[in-house]
């Protein structure tokens, strides 16, 4: 009989366990950020202009060979500044080839964005209708994608990178990566 | 004369253009016909918004929500099934654009746990019943006064 008299507190407990953990799982500022379902697979076929030269068509087959950190930005995007010095400093490691992906932008905004605040990127796709962004499953800006040599999605991070990030993300990815290539 | 006018023609010209890719975005869908419009409006619902995640891609204004929205009336029109259209947006954006997650292995805590835990609790209920011996029948005592 006498314990049905702490059921009460056993279910309280239980119910506090429950939400802390719901509490807890929450800590992570990136909790909205959605898996790719593209990591580890092959990352989506493409045929983009470069910004620079629109007559210039480039398709992943000419990316691969070589890693590269895939950043999808936008001069309509707010966070993209933010992480604009994060990305020239680590592009300017030369760690990896840095890739630009501009989405759903006019190239005009786009280059005169660049000229500004400088440009960090080895190249700059151009997707101004977003059509190729749907199967690279896109939804935000900035966005990166860290590809390996053979076309492999490796990582992929939603929202501005940090040097945070950097070093407790893809740093640790690259070097994965060069061990297993 | 001749300069500021070709000046305040090409700058006509630019508004409306700017004005016209605007509106091209933002452009309500147009439907060839109801029964399209139905089975358009019935998928969206089912289809989570990936950038604002409390909305389904019906409700949504963001950017990436009118794409999709017009990506999946291409595909209607291209002859797919509604499979066929989530399984093109699974494979893109995950499992989370499902408003009805699939029953897979790793959703069957998610699809059976709410009828397992009113199982546990039907048990307790029933436990606790079984247990409370039936109370003897309160004695009528005129004696005291309520």
């Amino acid at each position: 009989m006498n314990s049905s008299r702490w059921l009460p507190l056993v279910v309280f407990a239980g119910l506090a366990l429950l939400l802390g953990a719901g509490v807890w799982m929450s800590r992570n500022p990136d909790r909205d950020a959605l898996p790719s379902p593209l990591v580890g697979r092959q990352a989506p076929a493409f045929r983009l202009p470069a910004l620079h030269e629109p007559q210039r068509m480039v398709t992943l087959a000419e990316l691969k060979g070589q890693p590269f950190l895939l950043n999808v930005w936008g001069s309509w995007c707010v966070e993209c500044r933010v992480e604009h010095p994060v990305l020239t400093r680590f592009a300017e490691t030369r760690r990896v080839r840095v890739v630009g992906y501009n989405w759903k932008d006019e190239p005009a905004d786009a280059l005169r964005w660049l000229a500004q605040y400088g440009n960090p990127y080895w190249l700059v796709l151009s997707d101004v209708a977003g059509g190729s962004a749907i199967d690279w499953g896109i939804y935000g800006a900035p966005e990166s994608f860290l590809v390996d040599g053979r076309g492999i999605v490796r990582w992929k991070h939603v929202g501005p990178l940090t040097d945070k990030v950097i070093a407790s993300e893809l740093m640790p990815a690259l070097h994965t990566m060069a061990s297993t290539r | 004369m001749h300069l500021v006018l070709a000046a305040l023609l090409w700058l006509a010209c630019s508004c409306a253009y700017a004005q016209a890719n605007a509106q091209a975005d933002a452009a309500p869908l147009q439907f060839r016909s109801a029964s399209e419009q139905a089975r358009f409006h019935g998928l969206a619902a089912e289809l989570r918004c990936v950038m604002c995640q409390n909305q389904s891609l019906a409700d949504s204004n963001a950017l990436i929500a009118l794409s999709l929205r017009r990506e999946v009336l291409d595909l209607m029109r291209a002859g797919r099934t509604d499979r066929q259209i989530k399984d093109f947006l699974v494979s893109r954006y995950g499992e989370f654009v499902l408003y009805k997650p699939r029953v897979a292995a790793s959703t069957w805590l998610l699809w059976l746990g709410p009828g397992a835990l009113l199982l546990v609790g039907a048990g307790v209920v029933a436990k606790l019943l079984r247990r409370r011996k039936p109370a003897p029948a309160t004695p009528d005592d005129d004696a005291q006064e309520w």
